[in-house]
């Protein structure tokens, strides 16, 4: 009972879902509308299994006073601060959120000062470490170990030249060879594995319709 | 610039002189004739604009005409089709605005603008798809077209009924194309399931990352190191997750044989709550359930570079021997490749986001190549129907490089013969892109 009763609705909803969409009529319409609908409510449900998840765990290492177990405590606190203190001083910590809310915002509140200066600035610093890892594994990349490798090197040479003023001013035709390489042998590669992905889905959706594959169900997988 | 600015000036000119004659002007006797008389004013007060603007053109005050009204095809009846025929208005008309879409219901007294069709965009309007106005399927409608210009006067046509009302459509007929390749592949699929497990014996390629699984799980288990699992950033409505759920539950199995330490950080809360139920059943086959670590699996944050953050600091920290990023990934792949990377462990990465692979095969030691992620449920588990799902898959790229094939030799052959044979197999594969 535990696994059919799942296994039911996902063949009936994956089946009805395949018809739905050769289907325009106004009733297939509101099917589809209803169970758009229902997902982000199901979703909500779950942040709470997640906070409860993050809780445990650094409850269990500041219980255990596991290694750097004091900022599980910079974890915890913020976690269940916010909200508490968004429903016990509203216009003092709501800023933003209240007036999202709809609500009157008479001075930025202390959440709109923690979230443009604490987290937007460590946000946009993890995102510009990109830009150094990029340089790293590039120069990993470019290494001409092989014969692939080195023809790597070469287009990739071409297409970042072709890319800035400097390699039309070495020569015209880089700019030209480098949307070449881009446009034909990239595009190419890149659609081939689309056209692979695009069946690797259907493959899998039609083994999880079809029951075949189960280990989605976890513990009622088998 | 300049010629605009003089027929702007000439059209000002002839239109304050119209004006001026017409206040001087005698009525004109019974034999006088007539201009054409608009089919009906819209804005009484406004006639007199409308009659400057239109006398302008030289052409009169005929309104736009012969309004049809047709049901707009494959649809939840929700939309009309309306085409019209213009009247004198003419779009080299500078004062000439556009065409305002007038609807009514049958039966009622006022007209409601549904839509505008600006100057020199044609004389067609798809009614219904501004959710303002809605069309209802079965309602019978009555339109009027009427020509505006700057001045806002408007030379309105008759009002139409509809010819035909918004019916619901049982069919999409736009995608009986894409249902009979659904068919083909569907059918070939199914067919191999069966065949696999009628006992069919099936070749396989062998895929290194696929094969790498074990020997990254054996690399960590002598290194007494955990193993890092990054399922994906993504929900579990993303097809890459669910395949990285998969891999999970059979590398969860592998682990909880060689009892290595699992790391499993997740993003989403419902991806995080499928993963352990998946860990949790992976100990449970491997005949281990006591060994299962609720705290192995868990949420770290939804937010994505806080996720990345998290997941590095693991890194660094517990020094994972291996780390696996299976699923869907965006901007952070390379920052967690790369710190994987120089954090010593051997990595093996799969996605099928094809802007993040050229990262992952840069930093990680194995990559698994967009479909190859889907197919390794299958590698790991050697269940019959599971290849047959591959071979299914293989199939059906098998017809599609025929096609490819054939279209490349077609299309040589039409280039060096000067013949257009290719055409007709472009036409059989080219399809509007249709909700």
């Amino acid at each position: 009972m535990k696994r059919a009763v799942p296994l039911a609705i996902v063949m009936v909803g994956g089946i009805l879902f395949i018809i739905q969409y050769f289907i325009p009529h106004q009733y297939s319409q509101t099917l589809f509308d209803y169970y758009t609908e229902w997902v982000p409510i199901v979703g909500a449900f779950t942040v709470i299994l997640g906070v409860g998840s993050l809780t445990r765990l650094h409850k269990h290492k500041i219980k255990r006073k596991a290694p750097n177990w004091p900022y599980s405590w910079a974890v915890l606190i913020p976690l269940y601060a916010v909200p508490l203190f968004a429903l016990i001083l509203p216009e003092a910590i709501g800023g933003g959120m209240l007036q999202s809310m709809g609500g009157e915002r008479t001075s930025p509140g202390v959440f709109d000062f923690a979230y443009l200066n604490i987290q937007v600035p460590i946000q946009s610093t993890m995102f510009s470490l990109l830009a150094f890892y990029i340089a790293s594994a590039a120069f990993r990349a470019f290494r001409a170990k092989s014969v692939l490798a080195t023809v790597l090197l070469f287009a990739a040479v071409i297409v970042m030249l072709g890319q800035v003023p400097i390699g039309e001013l070495i020569g015209k035709w880089f700019p030209k060879i480098g949307l070449w390489i881009l446009r034909y042998p990239n595009t190419a590669g890149k659609r081939a594995i689309a056209l692979g992905v695009g069946f690797g889905m259907l493959a899998t959706q039609l083994k999880i319709i079809f029951g075949v594959e189960r280990n989605w169900l976890g513990g009622a997988g088998s | 610039m300049l010629r605009k600015l003089s027929v702007m000036l000439l059209l000002m000119a002839l239109t304050a002189g119209f004006a001026y004659a017409q206040g001087e002007e005698a009525p004109p006797g019974p034999d006088a004739e007539q201009p054409p008389e608009p089919a009906e004013e819209v804005q009484t007060e406004e006639n007199d604009a409308a009659a400057m603007s239109a006398a302008v053109d030289g052409e009169g005050m005929r309104p736009p005409h012969s309004i049809q009204v047709s049901d707009w095809p494959d649809d939840a009846g929700d939309a009309l089709s309306l085409t019209f025929e213009p009247g004198s208005e003419t779009p080299e008309n500078l004062s000439f605005m556009g065409y305002a879409i007038y609807r009514r219901t049958a039966g009622e007294e006022a007209m409601t603008q549904v839509g505008f069709i600006p100057t020199g965009e044609g004389t067609c309007f798809a009614d219904g798809y501004d959710p303002d106005f809605p069309v209802e399927p079965g309602v019978q409608y009555e339109y009027q077209v009427a020509a505006t210009y700057i001045n806002g006067a408007e030379v309105a046509s008759e009002i139409t009924p509809a010819q035909e009302m918004a019916s619901n459509q049982w069919f999409h007929t736009g995608k009986v194309r894409v249902l009979i390749g659904c068919i083909i592949f569907i059918a070939l699929i199914l067919f191999y399931f069966h065949a696999a497990q009628r006992g069919v014996q099936m070749y396989l390629r062998p895929i290194a990352g696929i094969e790498a699984i074990d020997e990254a799980i054996g690399r960590a288990t002598e290194m007494g190191k955990p193993i890092l699992y990054v399922p994906g950033l993504s929900t579990i409505s993303d097809v890459a997750t669910i395949a990285s759920l998969t891999i999970l539950g059979r590398v969860a199995k592998k682990v909880a044989e060689y009892q290595t330490p699992l790391l499993v950080p997740n993003r989403d809360p419902i991806v995080y709550t499928i993963a352990e139920e998946t860990v949790r059943q992976g100990y449970l086959e491997a005949g281990r359930p006591d060994a299962f670590d609720k705290d192995s699996v868990f949420f770290l944050t939804d937010s994505q570079f806080a996720f990345v953050a998290g997941v590095n600091g693991i890194m660094m920290r517990e020094r994972p021997a291996t780390n696996f990023y299976l699923g869907m990934f965006w901007a952070e792949s390379l920052i967690l490749a790369e710190t994987g990377s120089l954090s010593g462990a051997i990595q093996i990465a799969g996605t099928d986001a094809v802007v993040q692979l050229p990262f992952f095969i840069t930093t990680c030691d194995y990559t698994l190549i967009g479909e190859e992620l889907y197919a390794a449920s299958a590698y790991l588990g050697r269940e019959p129907k599971q290849l047959g799902s591959i071979k299914g898959q293989d199939a059906c790229k098998g017809i599609i490089m025929a096609v490819i094939t054939v279209s490349i030799l077609l299309s040589i052959t039409d280039l060096i013969a000067g013949t257009q044979t290719v055409t007709w197999l472009k036409d059989l594969f080219t399809m509007a892109i249709v909700d």
